[in-house]
């Protein structure tokens, strides 16, 4: 028999017996249809958290500090050292940060695997305005490369001249602007005080907007001149001393494998310093997310194995009521392999019915769900879309199902297959 | 003389084990020749059907050999087995084990489909065949709602699908009445004497046998040379 005659042929016969492939292929659709929902789930989440961290920070950076070994419980106070600055940092009370001065900078410049070191500027400006009207207070995201997920405009250009800002869209009725779109090059007015006491006003253009965002500080985003502007004006007046040091620096690498990243960690570990990626910081919020859907998907996979056992059964008795005609191909020279071939390609083609009816009405009902979600209770989660299905898992859940359905049906088609002509032909 | 197309050599079959064990046939030994109409005679249950299960290789005997054009049977591969069964050998069961749910045309092809020969051609052979057995009409009809002389020469034409050199014919009229068994008689011997099929039948019908060339006659697993009813 031909590759595609005994693939039409297959399908003919599935539908021989069309309840019992009916039921079959109904228990095969709960278990595609539940895998497909965890797997959309599991993309769908795991895709906002990756805007989210994204909106943080970038990822492909090392939040860098100097290692104080002070941290450490019960190793008393440090010895005053004339050398090293201290700045008081949050934390426990007592508990101070060493600061990053210049060389520090250099030293982290010149390690292996660094690309570029910024330090990282706390600017506290006063308040923001536009147009003369109320002023509010506002902060400014410390970490230099975020990508804010936008609800309008366009992301910040780092390379102009012109002073630019991302306000969260929390801001923009408070300030008197008509919305979000209307705010996009709109010129807001940023106070800042210097180290005497002096306000200074810079004025910065709305580039975009942020949607409210999970992992999100609620501040803005500034670009490089907006930075150098604030960070000019907020240290005027101020000690050298003082301008050049830093609590942290922002180091970053180029995207790299995880042992790679390891090996620069350790490199900057051996010469004093704490590096954090973005994942060590949101890493765990990651797992305990994927553990869940890991449940889920076991779940999936033990609906699909009861339903494996409904294909052993549908094909067993198809088998049985089948053995004369099995019998009677036999007799007219068909080979063993082709008879193993025809009733393993029914299974599979059954797995595939059931998976892909199952993927399709996952699929379908996912996004409708998920729509209604995303407009209703998870509004204010912007850019959530709980279930996304990408196609290369939900390819792979059908493939799976079908390998699954196939197995299942190698014992049946295998007592088909080791069938003798006769007896066959006798069977009553 | 040329190489009998099929010989058998002290066949034996034993069906069974333990007090169930049943001998059905006790060394047989035979040869018919190429062209030759053959019909093999005796009572219910004294291995005919056996005998033709042998000669046609659906069966592996128990002891004893069976040549087909001078090779050995046992020596065939699995492949070169189910070639012969599917082109030199045409078979007629006792009963007609038609697919009842699909067509008389897709009914007779499936030996041709078995062999991987192509649609078209498949169909082409196929109406030849119906033709032939004056079947052409009934093509597309289901297969379940033939009478039974329709279905015996559906099933002939099955077995003729494929061109086969030898054509078994089990008890091919022991389910239709006179008229229709007469028509069906003079298909299988045309079948013979014009067209080369060598003809094996099996029969209990004496008149049958009577028109063959040749008889065989059989008695509790073992061929004799008389004719019992008719000496006794
Ligand atoms: N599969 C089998 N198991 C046990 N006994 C069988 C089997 N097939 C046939 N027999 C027995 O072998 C004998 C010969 O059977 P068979 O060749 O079908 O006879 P015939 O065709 O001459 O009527 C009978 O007694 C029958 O009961
Ligand atoms: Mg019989």
């Amino acid at each position: 028999m031909k590759p595609l005659e005994t693939v039409t042929t297959a399908i003919a016969n599935s539908f021989r017996s069309k309840l019992r492939t009916t039921l079959t292929i109904l228990a095969i659709f709960v278990g595609a249809f539940t895998l497909t929902i965890t797997n959309g789930l599991g993309t769908g989440i795991s895709n906002y958290i990756d805007s989210q961290v994204a909106a943080v920070g970038p990822s492909n950076a090392f939040t860098v500090t100097k290692t104080d070994a002070s941290t450490s419980p019960g190793s008393g106070p440090q010895k005053y050292d004339p050398n090293t600055r201290v700045l008081a940092a949050g934390g426990r009370p007592g508990s101070t940060q060493v600061a990053l001065n210049q060389s520090d900078l250099d030293t982290l410049a010149a390690i292996p695997g660094i690309t570029g070191v910024n330090p990282v500027s706390r600017l506290s400006p006063a308040y923001v305005q536009w147009n003369s009207q109320e002023k509010y207070q506002l902060s400014i995201s410390p970490l230099a490369g975020a990508q804010p997920q936008l609800a309008a405009g366009a992301p910040l250009d780092d390379a102009g001249s012109e002073p630019q800002i991302v306000l969260p869209s929390s801001y923009i009725t408070p300030l008197g602007l008509p919305g979000n779109d209307q705010a996009i090059g709109q010129d807001v007015t940023i106070g800042i005080q210097d180290a005497a006491g002096t306000m200074h006003t810079i004025t910065a253009r709305i580039s975009g907007v942020e949607d409210n965002a999970l992992l999100g500080s609620g501040g803005a985003f500034a670009n490089k001149a907006l930075t150098a502007a604030l960070t000019d004006a907020q240290s005027t007046g101020a000690p050298a001393a003082t301008k050049n040091t830093w609590t942290a620096a922002t180091a970053t690498f180029t995207p790299s494998t995880k042992a790679q990243i390891n090996d620069i960690k350790s490199r900057l570990t051996a010469a004093g310093y704490t590096a954090q990626t973005l994942e060590d910081r949101i890493g765990t919020v990651k797992t305990v997310i994927n553990g869940i859907i890991g449940v889920l998907d076991a779940f999936a996979i033990i609906a699909l194995v009861a339903a494996g056992f409904g294909i052993v059964n549908t094909l067993l008795m198809s088998v049985q009521e089948r053995t004369r005609e099995i019998g009677l191909m036999k007799a007219m020279g068909m080979g063993s392999g082709s008879v193993f071939a025809l009733f393993s390609t029914e299974a599979a083609f059954i797995g595939l019915l059931g998976s892909l009816i199952g993927s399709a009405a996952a699929i379908g009902l996912g996004t409708a769900i998920s729509g209604v979600l995303a407009r209703g209770p998870l509004s204010d989660l912007a850019g959530l879309q709980i279930l996304s299905f990408a196609p290369g898992s939900v390819a792979g859940v059908i493939l799976l199902v079908m390998i699954i359905a196939f197995l299942a049906g190698t014992l049946p088609a295998w007592r088909a297959a080791r069938q003798n002509p006769i007896d066959s032909l006798r069977y009553e | 003389m040329s190489v009998p197309i099929l010989s058998t050599r002290d066949l034996t079959k034993t069906y069974g084990r333990g007090p169930d064990r049943f001998d059905a046939l006790k060394g047989v030994s035979l040869d018919i020749d190429r062209g030759d109409s053959v019909a093999i005679v005796g009572k219910s249950g004294s291995g005919k059907s056996t005998l033709m299960h042998l000669l046609a290789l659906l069966d592996t005997p128990g002891g004893g050999e069976v040549h087909v054009d001078g090779t050995n049977a046992k020596t065939l591969s699995g492949r070169k087995l189910n070639t012969l069964r599917n082109q030199m050998f045409g078979f007629v069961f006792q009963q007609f084990f038609l697919n009842h749910a699909t067509s008389v045309l897709d009914n007779v092809v499936l030996p041709l489909k078995i062999a991987g020969t192509g649609a078209r051609e498949r169909r082409a052979r196929g109406m030849a065949v119906l033709e032939q057995l004056e079947l052409a009409d009934k093509a597309r009809n289901k297969a379940g709602n033939l009478s039974g002389g329709q279905k015996q020469r559906v099933v002939i034409a099955r077995a003729l699908a494929n061109n086969p050199q030898v054509l078994f014919a089990d008890e091919p009229t022991g389910n239709l009445d006179t008229a229709t068994g007469a028509i069906v008689e003079d298909i299988l011997f045309d079948l013979n004497q014009n067209h080369g099929i060598t003809l094996i039948t099996v029969t209990h019908d004496h008149d049958l046998a009577a028109r063959f060339n040749r008889r065989l006659y059989i008695r509790d697993g073992q061929l004799i040379t008389t004719d019992e009813e008719h000496a006794a």
